[in-house]
């Protein structure tokens, strides 16, 4: 216990690592799962190969070895392109960086199913309504199809984003100092890495109970629209 | 062309990957070629892994979902508190804290497991079985919930006591309805067994990042180690959905549990 104490610094730095990295993963996750959602809907066949070709891989590949060749792989990849086309010199890419993306890539996978099955569950009278009134496609997707995607998105984002917040344990293995990577090296000094791993267990269980709270709230405020009146 | 020499294609086509290999291909495909038994033994530990946990997952899974979806006082209320510790923390910490952190206790270190618990390979299949359970437990529930009740009444009409029931009607009907989330549960556990490479286990990634060590590779490891995987995951998928039209035939769309979030098998 006092070796707790000792290093709270250290592992609520690391915690603060682990949600900003999760946050960052999920901007990224979202808008390349709009992206892809676009590309399954948007009516052209070059953006459906492109976006099945997208989901596909990312399911195939798990997500350590895309973390593990990103970070090593895509870092010689660049400096080989720099140096053939002599356009940049070394550059090394950050860890943070290379979680972001990974986390980026592998879970707009997952939230282009998720905005894909939300668009389709709006009915579809709602954009013919939007038509009818004189709305352009542009007006149409901002105030009709953005709010209530969103309302109909939320419980399956939620899911994503519980599995995405425990995939950031990962980034501890390209040395990202995480709360993960802040309890080995702590547990290795103290001698008593049990401690450690139970403490980034509970870590994890609380942000997960925080996540389910706003996630409840999020569900009730986008989904107010849908409640029967007087309800 | 002199026709005295004999042109054996296959020594041609070894000789040309290797001839492409040294000078432009970004792969060294030749090396990977050599160390093939490394990749061999890594797959076999992957499946090993894979395919042992699920079982004792399973077996592990199935008391819990029952106590769960009788609704048993305490034991309900303990399965629900396993089934969110396991499946809220990540699987990587999970095997970390049986690997690292039970030598951190002195009768784990004197008991008679402790051949096992020194074992990467061993703590890897205990972590991941745990964490199959988890997930599991939640898919057998939602099978034995989704068993019409028609059918539950059926069974006490006739005369069956609630074991027989279960036995016979209950769980044979919820095990087919779940089997879709259940492949799903294969893929992803699939996908959690890379993490064994992390504490030490010769796994296919693992084989992939002692290549890598071995020849100070930056990634030829790994992509031959992921090229396994998407070869893995692509055949799998195919048997899964296979299995899944043979089970349902008898059944309407409508019937089966469908998964939740993380879908893979589609």
């Amino acid at each position: 216990m006092e070796d707790l104490w000792a290093y709270r610094g250290l592992l609520l730095q690391g915690t603060l690592t682990t949600i900003t990295l999760a946050l960052s993963g999920l901007v990224v996750a979202v808008a390349l799962g709009l992206l892809g959602a676009w590309g399954k809907l948007g009516g052209s066949r070059a953006g459906l190969r492109a976006a099945n070709a997208y989901t596909t891989i990312v399911r195939s590949i798990p997500d350590i070895c895309m973390m593990l060749l990103l970070y090593f792989g895509g870092q010689t990849l660049l400096n080989n392109i720099g140096q053939w086309t002599g356009l940049w010199d070394y550059i090394e890419i950050n860890q943070f960086v290379a979680g972001t993306i990974t986390i980026g890539i592998i879970f707009g996978a997952y939230m282009t199913e998720t905005f894909r099955g939300a668009y389709q569950s709006i009915p579809k009278g709602q954009f013919e309504a939007a038509t009818a009134i004189g709305m352009t496609p542009v007006q149409s997707f901002r105030i009709i199809t953005l709010p209530q995607l969103m309302g109909y998105a939320i419980p399956s984002l939620g899911v994503n984003w519980m599995v995405l917040l425990k995939t950031t344990a990962l980034v501890s293995i390209i040395g990202l100092q995480d709360v993960v990577w802040y309890a080995l090296s702590a547990g290795r000094t103290t001698r008593n890495p049990f401690t450690f791993f139970l403490a980034v267990m509970v870590i994890y269980l609380i942000l997960t109970f925080i996540s389910e709270l706003v996630l409840r709230w999020l569900e009730r405020r986008y989904t107010v629209g849908r409640r029967p009146a007087g309800a | 062309m002199n026709p005295d020499v004999e042109t054996d294609p296959v020594a041609d086509f070894f000789t040309a990957l290797a001839e492409f290999s040294e000078t432009s291909a970004p792969l060294d495909f030749v090396l990977i070629a050599q160390n093939w038994e490394l990749f061999y033994n890594g797959l076999l530990n992957t499946l090993s892994l894979v395919f042992l946990a699920l079982a004792i997952g399973m077996v592990l899974a199935l008391p819990m979902a029952i106590i769960k979806a009788e609704r048993m006082p305490i034991g309900s209320q303990l399965v629900t508190a396993f089934v969110y510790v396991f499946r809220g923390t990540p699987l990587l910490v999970q095997a970390y804290i049986i690997y690292y952190g039970l030598a951190q206790f002195e009768f784990i270190r004197d008991s008679v497991f402790w051949p096992y618990l020194r074992e990467p390979w061993w703590c890897a299949l205990i972590a991941f079985s745990i964490n199959s359970a988890a997930y599991q437990v939640e898919i057998y529930r939602g099978g034995i919930d989704a068993v019409p009740r028609g059918e539950v009444e059926a069974a006490t009409a006739i005369g069956m006591s609630r074991w027989g029931a279960l036995r016979h009607i209950i769980l044979p009907s919820a095990i087919r309805r779940c089997f879709p989330m259940w492949g799903n549960e294969t893929i992803f556990l699939l996908h959690g067994t890379a993490i064994a490479s992390t504490i030490t286990v010769i796994d296919i990634l693992g084989a992939g990042r002692q290549l890598n060590a071995r020849y100070y590779l930056a990634y030829e490891g790994f992509i031959t180690a992921t090229i396994i995987y998407m070869i893995l995951i692509f055949l799998l998928t195919r048997v899964l959905i296979r299995v899944e039209k043979h089970l349902m035939k008898h059944m309407g769309e409508e019937n089966l549990v469908k998964p939740a979030g993380k879908v893979l098998v589609t």
